[in-house]
């Protein structure tokens, strides 16, 4: 029995301990939203947050997880959208979209990091993998992004 | 008579052409469909087949085109809409039936026109063969889905405004002709409100809609060539948008697959572990190919595969095949002397057969490419009851239902395809390999929907390839009269493969359409030669298909020979195509807004490429530099014309989209085999490029409201790799041939 917190929630599941965490949110509470990619963390589809850091859930065990706080992207910014999510659908960024979910969560990790971070911080931080090429219009909303948090300060 | 064949094919082409354009011209307006086609919910009122309003006043669009990322859902309800007069943000769009008025025509159409060799014009011929069976189907592919929807969305989204007026004048006991609609809002011509769209839906009775109703004029145009925003953005940053993997139905059971590693292998048996099968997993299902574990949990199926089953593979006769010998052989293929017989040939009559003088000769290659979407291959299916449902992302409902049908032994009435959101195609999902397996595996577990999962690696390993290619080229370049320009390619063709995947007629005359897309130019003599290579990779359309090679075989020879004659590469491809005002207005377009003909920076390559296809003219300056030994693309200027524009926002993510996907490719892309399988098995082995790659894209469209209109999902890859290889030159003097592009 592993007891952890999912997106402000408490839960409690009865799983085989290295299950990874992208298949805890998938399979045992249906929390698609997370994505799954290519299964060694090389693509970034399936990042939420453990305890605030952005991780790669198909490579995090589910004996890891006891206590800690996890955030996908169906509870990314709480009750609103977060100011990323406001900033992806003002620049139309998606296009398939598949990808998008992992993109937001890094984004959101570096923006509570680095609140004004610059081009060669999101390179390095955003190594997710996207296939439709959106990388230019992600680009400008991570600045979006931190622009429209620093006015809700 | 040599040419018989040749001449053969295209009177087969003509025909078709004829049959197609007929049958269009009969049946246009029959696309409009009845209302009783669009089935409706509660509080819903169909106006014809393509458009719905409900009560709440959401106006709720048909949408049978994949949405992939290319914004196809948003550009068909802008059509619907902008006749309409709806409000946009009353718009939305819904996953439509597979009926007839929904079909692809454009798809026929588009290689109906065309006389040239080329992939259309091979989807044509055996659309145009198919004519008593399946004529016209519900696909996505060839960037035709907006070209296709033009007429007939806007024609329902007129009568359904007509059918929405004489509603309203009924209702309000008035003239129709005193009543105008704008924003969703049915007004009296001085101004007073008389209905909303959804007030209406109670009064609709039986009005029928009319199919001869006037269109906008485009001076008329409120939404059409505006950055309208997309429809499926919120979906898509709150992760609610539903994929095929995101499918979770009552009592669904899970499967995981493990294809033979080798091409044409099967399985020969296999040992399951001291404890039989772990807890929760059910089933292990023997497929003619593969065998599948179904359970409880894709996770445990997946790992039950890698670690605890133990498979025993017949390899089949391909066990020793190797991608670098069959490399070597299309290598002496290409750079053999030409014999018309035993190749496809496409020529201008004025062409030598005698060897070139002065020749400037070179040959080209490109390697096997996966497609690599970033959703793996998925199809979720029911069998039980006599009848088959499935859910799936795929480009072709219309063919996953008939291969569906024929895979479960049923009517295809008793198969209803239900399409998610796609994440990614770019081809690879109009191949029919995961319905057949979806469906072998849900009659082994009848009443219980199974979700068929691929790892990523059986994902990399079983795709439909892009064809390796070697071409060798020679041109005679002179005074423009004398030109002489010839190509001998060798590859296998794509579409001769899923041609007999799909119908499994066998051999179907090698349609060559895969190799042989034809550059723009007007050369006085031509001569093109295919050969048609046979063998058992299993090869593919992939983004931009043909023409994802010989963009690069061509635009690249051609800056060679624009060496040889001393010519800026552009004002060379300026006198080529100085017959050609579209052409060269995109050319001009690039050239201008990348600064060619002004010094580059410091550091810093410039080459141009310019492709026509899928009726969209595409050129691309790129600039690239080499830092620490590696190739760096900083910038590309795209320049399109693709005739009138539904949504230009979406052009430009679709020229970036198409640029970066063709990016990877020259950059990274390469799928090698050894013993019959592939080497590479997930991203870290098949490198694509990421953010910190990116090069600053810059989209011109050039203004042709005139000029019949093109595709944009795929005319932005192929003169990406061209443009880069041919920068790369002007830095560093290094003529690169092969790709992926390899400095050292």
């Amino acid at each position: 029995m592993i007891q952890f917190i999912v997106n402000g929630e408490r839960r409690e599941l009865e799983v085989e301990l290295d299950k990874p965490l992208l298949w805890v949110l998938r399979e045992d509470l249906e929390l698609v939203g997370t994505k799954y990619g290519c299964g060694v963390a090389a693509c970034g589809a399936c990042t939420v947050h453990v305890d605030g850091q952005p991780m790669r859930s198909c490579s995090v065990p589910a004996d890891q997880l006891a206590g800690r706080q996890i955030v996908t992207i169906e509870g990314l910014g709480g009750e609103r959208l977060h100011a990323a999510q406001n900033a992806w659908i003002e620049l139309q960024v998606p296009q398939c979209g598949y990808c998008q979910p992992g993109f937001l969560m890094a984004t959101a990790a570096l923006l509570a990091e680095k609140p004004k971070p610059t081009d060669a911080e999101i390179d390095a931080a955003l190594t997710n993998i996207c296939r439709c090429g959106t990388y230019q219009s992600i680009r400008k909303a991570v600045h979006r992004a931190a622009a429209l948090m620093e006015a809700r300060r | 008579m040599k040419w018989t064949r040749r001449k053969l094919i295209v009177g087969g082409t003509l025909g078709t052409g004829a049959l197609v354009v007929g049958w269009w011209f009969a049946h246009e307006r029959d696309r409009l469909g009845g209302r009783d086609m669009f089935r409706t919910r509660q509080g819903e009122v169909a106006l014809n087949g393509w458009v719905k309003v409900s009560r709440g006043g959401a106006i709720i669009v048909a949408a049978p085109r994949a949405e992939m990322g290319q914004g196809i859902h948003t550009a068909m309800a802008m059509l619907v809409a902008e006749e309409m007069d709806a409000k946009w943000e009353d718009v939305r769009v819904e996953d439509a039936a597979d009926l007839g008025i929904y079909r692809n025509v454009e798809l026929l159409l588009e290689g109906a026109r065309s006389q040239d060799p080329g992939l259309m014009r091979d989807i044509a011929l055996w659309g145009g063969e198919r004519v008593a069976g399946i004529l016209g189907i519900s696909a996505t592919g060839g960037s035709t889905a907006t070209r296709d929807a033009w007429e007939p969305m806007r024609l329902a989204g007129a009568s359904a405004r007509e059918l929405l007026l004489r509603a309203a004048a009924r209702k309000a006991g008035v003239k129709q002709a005193d009543l105008v609609i704008a924003d969703s809002q049915v007004r009296t011509r001085d101004g007073k409100p008389v209905a909303t769209f959804g007030e209406l839906v109670d009064v609709m009775g039986d009005l029928q809609p009319l199919k001869d109703v006037p269109l906008k004029s485009p001076s008329q145009f409120k939404l059409v060539g505006k950055d309208m925003p997309r429809l499926d953005i919120a979906a898509k940053v709150t992760g609610t948008a539903t994929f095929g993997v995101d499918v979770r139905l009552p009592d669904m059971l899970y499967a995981a697959v493990a294809n033979c590693p080798v091409f044409g292998g099967k399985p020969k048996g296999f040992t399951l572990p001291a404890g039989g099968l772990p807890k929760g997993l059910v089933k292990i299902v023997e497929l003619p190919d593969a065998i599948a574990v179904v359970g409880d949990s894709w996770w445990k199926a997946q790992r039950f595969l890698n670690e605890g089953l133990k498979i025993e593979w017949d390899k089949g006769p391909n066990a020793s095949l190797d991608s670098a010998a069959l490399a070597a052989e299309y290598e002496t293929l290409a750079r053999a002397a030409s014999d018309p017989t035993k190749t496809r040939s496409f020529e201008t009559k004025s062409a030598t057969q005698q060897a070139l003088a002065r020749v400037v000769e070179a040959t080209y290659r490109a390697p096997y490419l996966a497609h690599a979407t970033m959703e793996p291959m998925n199809c979720t299916a029911r069998y039980g009851d006599g009848r088959l449902q499935l859910w799936m992302p795929n480009q072709s409902p219309s063919l996953m239902r008939y291969i569906a049908a024929k895979a479960a032994e049923l009517d295809q009435a008793q198969v209803t395809v239900h399409t998610t959101y796609l994440g990614g195609g770019f081809g690879r999902r109009a191949e029919p390999d995961l319905v057949r397996q979806a469906v072998a595996i849900a009659k082994a577990m009848p009443g219980r929907p199974v979700q068929v999962l691929w790892s990523r690696e059986e994902d990399m390993q079983h795709d439909f390839y892009r064809p390796m290619a070697v071409a060798h080229m020679q041109a005679r370049p002179s005074k423009a009269a004398a030109w002489e320009w010839r190509s001998r390619l060798v590859s296998q063709s794509a579409t001769g493969q899923i041609i007999n995947r799909v119908l499994r007629l066998g051999e179907q005359g090698d349609p060559d359409g895969n190799s042989v897309e034809r550059p723009p130019y007007g050369f006085p003599a031509y001569r093109q030669e295919a050969v048609v290579a046979k063998g058992p990779v299993p090869v593919g359309f992939w983004r931009s298909v043909g023409h994802s090679h010989t963009a690069f075989f061509d635009e690249c020879f051609l800056d060679e020979v624009a060496l040889a004659m001393n010519k800026d590469p552009l004002t060379l491809r300026r006198e080529l195509l100085s017959d050609r005002p579209r052409h060269l207005a995109v050319l001009d377009a690039a050239a201008k807004a990348a600064g060619w003909g002004t010094p580059a920076p410091a550091g810093i390559g410039r080459g141009i490429a310019l492709r026509v296809s899928f009726g969209s003219i595409v050129a691309q300056v790129a600039e690239v530099a080499v830092e620490g030994g590696d190739i760096r693309v900083k910038r590309v200027v795209c320049a399109i014309d693709c005739g009138r524009v539904v949504n230009p926002a979406i052009v430009r993510a679709q020229m970036e989209s198409g640029i970066v996907y063709g990016l990877s490719a020259a950059l990274h892309g390469e799928i090698t085999i050894k013993g019959g399988m592939v080497e590479q098995g997930n991203f870290p082995d098949y490198q694509v490029v990421n953010l910190a790659d990116m090069p600053v894209v810059e989209t011109v469209i050039v203004d042709a409201p005139d000029s019949p209109m093109g595709g944009v999902g795929e005319p932005g890859t192929p003169p990406i790799a061209p443009a880069v290889g041919n920068a790369i030159f002007a830095l560093t003097g290094k003529r690169l041939r092969s790709l992926p592009f390899k400095l050292a």
